[in-house]
C-alpha cells in the first residue's frame, strides 16, 4: 500500500488484509515487551494542522509500538500558524528524511494532494481531513464491529449481512462518510439517522438509508448504533435549536438504549459529549465499545503505518 | 502603415484579398501585390473581426506578480483579441478616475489591445456606498461598464440605485451573481461529489436567486443589466423567459463553463477551482443551447491569472480562477463550433460584435467593409495542438487545459492597422509600441 487517503478506493479483499494485520498487531499489546521492531530506523511525522490529541497519540503509540522513530508536528505557534505553505511544510520534511506521513488537515483533500504532489516521497497516511474522510478511524471501527460479531474467528471475514445505524451530524462527519464506503465494501447495510439540516445533498446517489427518526430506527432493531459528536457551533450555524431539542430528538437517552436489542452494540469515536449526543448509561453500558475502539485504534493504524512503511517504495524517475 | 492579407476567409465564408491602410480596411476583393510593408498569406485561414473580451482580470495596479497591463494584453493579443475590458478589483479598486485613467493609458502606450477599464459599482467592491460612477464615464477612460465583481452587489436597495444611476451616462452593470450567505465558504458546485468530497457546496439557485431578483429590478427601473459568468441550466432558462418580456439584458457564458464540469473536482487538482464553479454536464449542455439560441449574448473569458503559490496548496486554500484569453478561440471552436452549434459569422458575434456592443466600443459594427477600423485576426480553424504551458503568453500559468487537446491557432493579429501577432508569435514589445505611438501621431 502506498499511501491510505481514504477507504472510498478500498477493495474488500484490501480492507480485510488491512484488518488480519491488525490482528495480528492486537496480539502485541497482551505481550509483556509491547514492540516489534519491524520499523526500526523508519521516521513517521505526525503533521497536525488542526488539534486532535486523541488521534495523534494513537498514531504516536502505533509508531512507536513498531519502533519506528516519531516526529510531532503541530502547525499551531509553528511556522504554519505564520503562513508557510503545505507545500514547504512537506518539502522540509521530505529533507529531513521522513518516510511517512500521518497528516491531519482542515481542508477537505490535503492528504491527497500531498500524497499527488511530488513534493515528498513518503507514504501519506490521513488522519482526518476536513468533512472529507477519516480512513483510520473507520477502519477501527469495522475492525471492533468484526471482533464483537465474529470473536477470535474473525481472521478473513468482512461484515455481511450487518446493519449498522450512524446517528448525528453526517453532513460535517468524516467519520461518516468513511464508513459508509468501507461498511459498504465489507458487505454491512448502512443508514444514517440525522436532522435533514445536517444530511448532505445528493445522499440519494449513496449506497445509503436515509432516515430523521430515530425512534423508527430503533424499532428496526440494527446491529451497531454509531452516535457522532455534535459541535457546539452548529446549533449557531441554525443547524438545529438547541441542544435540548437536539438531544431529545437525535439522543442516545437511557430509555431509546434499553429497548435496543440486546446484542446491539452502541459506538462513538469520541470525544462524546455525555448528555448531548449519548447518555452517561449509555456509553458505559456492556454494550458500548468506547473504550475497546480506543484500544483497536492502536492496533489497526500499526497495521496501516507497517503496511505503508515496510512495502516496496517506488522507484522516482 | 499598409498590411496585404491575402485570399481569407471571412466570417460569411468569402474569400478576399484585404487591404490595411492607415489603421483602416481600405480594400477588399482581388488585389495585386503593391509594395506593402507586411503580406499575409491567409490561405486556408479564418479571418475574425478582433475579439473583444467583456471580462478579463490584468491585476494591474497591485498585483503585478500575477498579471500586468503589458502582460495580459499579450495574452490577449495572442488569442486573437484586440480589446480587453479590465476588472475593477484591482489594489487600489478601480473607484475613482485616477484608477481608471492610469489603467486605460498604459493599455494605449503598450498599444497590444485597445484596454477599457471597468469601474467598481461601490466604494472598494464593499457593497455599502456607490463609487464615483459619474466621474469615472466622464474620465480619459470613458468608463461604460460598472461591476463589482469578484463579489455580488447583494443588497437589493443598493442594486436598485446602481441600475438607476448609470442610466444617465449610458452605462450598464455587470452582476456577479451570487448570493452570499448561500455561497459562505463554498468551493465547488454542491452536488453528491461535493457531499463526496466534503467541499462547501455553491448551489446553482445561489446564482439564479440574484438573477431572478436582477431581471425584477432591471425591469422595474427600465435599465440595462449585464450578468457575468453565467453557470447553470436555471439562469439560462431564467434569462430566456425575462428577454421575452423585453428586459433589457445580456449575459455571458465563460469558455470554461462551456466545456468542463465538476467531475474534474474529484482530485482536488486546483487548477479546476474557480467562480462560479464548474457545474454539471446538463449545466454545460444547457449553456451551449443558450449561446445557440441567442439567449445567452458573449463569451467572456473571466482571464484570472494568480501565482503559483496560490494554486500549490490544498483545494479549500487555492485562489479561484483560471486564465482564458490564449485559449478562449480554441475553446469555442471545440464546444460550439465543431459541435455545430455555431458557424463562424456567429462567432465572429459572440466573441466581438456583441461585446462591444454591450460595452459602447466603437469600430466593431461593421468588420470587413470598406473603411471599417482594421481590427481582426487571422486563425487556423484546422490546426490541432496539445495545450502546454508554452501557449501561454501572460504572466501566470494557472490554464486548466494542460495536457488538453485543443483545436486552432491564432497565426495573426492586427489591431489599430499594425500587427500585435504574426506567424502564430507575438510582434515584440518595442515594435508593438512604436507602431501604436504612430497612430497616436495620426
Amino acid at each position: 500500500m502506498r499511501h491510505l487517503v481514504s477507504t472510498r478506493e478500498l477493495t474488500r479483499d484490501e480492507a480485510i488484509g488491512i484488518l488480519d494485520v491488525a490482528e495480528d498487531m492486537a496480539g502485541v499489546a497482551h505481550r509483556e515487551m509491547k514492540k516489534l521492531p519491524t520499523l526500526r530506523g523508519k521516521t513517521v511525522v505526525n503533521l497536525f494542522f488542526e488539534d486532535s490529541t486523541r488521534t495523534r497519540m494513537s498514531f504516536e503509540a502505533a509508531a512507536k509500538r513498531l519502533s519506528a522513530d516519531v516526529i510531532n508536528f503541530s502547525a499551531k505557534g509553528s511556522s504554519v500558524s505564520k503562513g508557510e505553505s503545505l507545500k514547504d511544510t512537506a518539502q522540509t520534511l521530505a529533507a529531513m528524511g521522513a518516510d511517512g506521513v500521518v497528516i491531519r488537515h482542515s481542508a477537505s483533500g490535503a492528504p491527497q494532494t500531498l500524497a499527488r504532489s511530488g513534493w515528498i516521497d513518503a507514504g501519506v497516511v490521513s488522519a482526518g481531513d476536513g468533512t472529507h474522510e477519516h480512513p483510520t478511524q473507520a477502519l477501527l471501527d469495522a475492525f471492533t464491529m468484526r471482533r464483537r460479531v465474529h470473536g477470535a474467528a474473525a481472521r478473513g471475514k468482512g461484515l455481511d449481512g450487518l446493519t449498522v445505524t450512524i446517528v448525528g451530524d453526517i453532513l460535517h462527519s468524516r467519520v461518516a462518510r468513511s464508513n459508509l464506503w468501507l461498511l459498504t465494501t465489507l458487505g454491512a447495510s448502512v443508514r444514517f439517522v440525522a436532522p435533514a439540516s445536517l444530511v448532505p445533498i445528493g445522499v440519494e446517489s449513496w449506497p445509503v438509508e436515509i432516515g430523521y427518526d430515530l425512534d423508527a430506527a430503533i424499532e428496526d432493531g440494527p446491529d451497531v448504533v454509531m452516535m457522532l459528536r455534535v459541535q457546539a457551533e452548529r446549533m449557531h450555524a441554525a443547524f438545529f435549536p438547541n441542544a435540548r431539542e437536539y438531544a431529545r430528538e437525535w439522543g442516545l437517552d437511557d430509555e431509546r438504549a434499553a429497548r435496543l436489542p440486546a446484542g446491539t452494540i452502541v459506538m462513538h469515536p469520541g470525544p462524546m459529549n455525555r448528555g448531548l449526543e449519548i447518555s452517561a448509561a449509555a456509553a458505559d453500558s456492556p454494550r458500548s465499545t468506547v473504550l475497546e475502539q480506543v484500544t483497536n485504534g492502536v492496533a489497526v493504524r500499526m497495521a496501516v503505518l507497517y503496511l505503508v512503511l515496510s512495502g516496496e517504495r517506488e522507484v522516482r524517475s | 502603415m499598409t498590411i496585404l492579407v491575402k485570399a481569407a476567409t471571412l466570417p460569411d465564408g468569402t474569400r478576399t484579398d484585404m487591404l490595411v491602410r492607415d489603421g483602416v480596411i481600405a480594400e477588399l476583393g482581388s488585389l495585386l501585390s503593391s509594395p506593402v510593408e507586411h503580406v499575409i498569406d491567409a490561405d486556408g485561414l479564418q479571418a475574425l473581426p478582433g475579439l473583444v473580451d467583456l471580462h478579463t482580470h490584468l491585476r494591474e495596479p497591485g498585483s503585478e506578480q500575477s498579471e500586468t497591463v503589458l502582460t495580459g494584453t499579450r495574452a490577449a493579443a495572442i488569442g486573437g483579441f484586440t480589446a480587453v475590458f479590465a476588472m475593477a478589483n484591482t489594489h487600489p479598486v478601480a473607484d475613482t478616475a485616477g484608477v481608471v485613467e492610469q489603467v486605460h493609458s498604459l493599455g494605449v502606450e503598450h498599444g497590444y489591445a485597445t484596454v477599457r477599464p471597468i469601474g467598481a459599482v461601490t466604494v472598494g467592491l464593499e457593497g455599502r456606498q456607490l463609487a464615483e460612477i459619474g466621474a469615472m464615464a466622464r474620465s480619459r477612460a470613458g468608463v461604460t461598464v460598472f461591476s463589482d465583481d469578484g463579489k455580488c452587489v447583494s443588497d437589493a436597495l443598493l442594486m436598485r440605485r446602481a441600475l438607476e444611476y448609470v442610466k444617465g451616462f449610458g452605462g450598464v452593470i455587470a452582476q456577479h451573481a451570487q448570493e452570499p450567505r448561500l455561497t459562505e465558504n463554498a468551493t465547488m458546485n454542491e452536488s453528491a461529489l461535493s457531499s463526496e468530497l466534503g467541499l462547501v457546496g455553491w448551489p446553482a439557485m445561489a446564482e439564479e436567486a440574484i438573477i431572478a431578483r436582477d431581471l425584477l429590478l432591471a425591469q422595474h427601473v427600465g435599465a440595462r443589466i449585464h450578468i457575468c459568468h453565467v453557470s447553470t441550466a436555471g439562469s439560462v432558462e431564467l434569462i430566456r423567459w425575462f428577454k421575452t418580456r423585453g428586459v433589457q439584458v445580456t449575459a455571458e457564458v465563460t469558455p470554461h463553463h462551456l466545456l468542463l464540469t465538476d467531475q474534474l473536482v474529484s482530485g482536488y487538482d486546483t487548477r479546476y477551482k474557480v467562480n462560479p464553479p464548474l457545474r454539471s454536464d446538463d449545466d454545460v449542455q444547457a449553456l451551449r443551447s443558450g449561446v445557440a439560441d441567442g439567449t445567452i449574448d458573449i463569451v467572456a473569458t473571466d482571464h484570472a491569472p494568480h501565482p503559483a503559490e496560490a494554486k500549490e496548496c490544498a483545494w479549500d486554500e487555492a485562489a479561484f480562477g483560471m486564465v482564458g484569453l490564449e485559449s478562449a478561440l480554441p475553446v469555442v471552436q471545440s464546444s460550439l463550433v465543431d459541435t455545430g452549434l455555431l458557424d463562424w459569422s456567429d462567432v465572429a458575434r459572440v466573441l466581438s460584435s456583441a461585446p462591444a456592443r454591450i460595452g459602447r466600443l466603437s469600430g466593431y459594427d461593421s468588420p470587413f467593409s470598406p473603411g471599417s477600423a482594421a481590427e481582426f485576426t487571422l486563425y487556423d480553424p484546422k490546426a490541432s495542438r496539445v495545450f502546454d504551458a508554452s501557449d501561454l503568453r501572460g504572466k501566470s500559468v494557472n490554464t486548466p487545459y494542460l495536457g488538453r487537446n485543443l483545436p486552432g491557432r491564432v497565426v495573426a493579429t492586427v489591431h489599430q492597422g499594425y500587427p500585435t501577432v504574426l506567424d502564430g508569435e507575438l510582434v515584440d514589445v518595442e515594435r508593438v509600441a512604436a507602431s501604436a505611438a504612430a497612430t497616436r501621431g495620426r
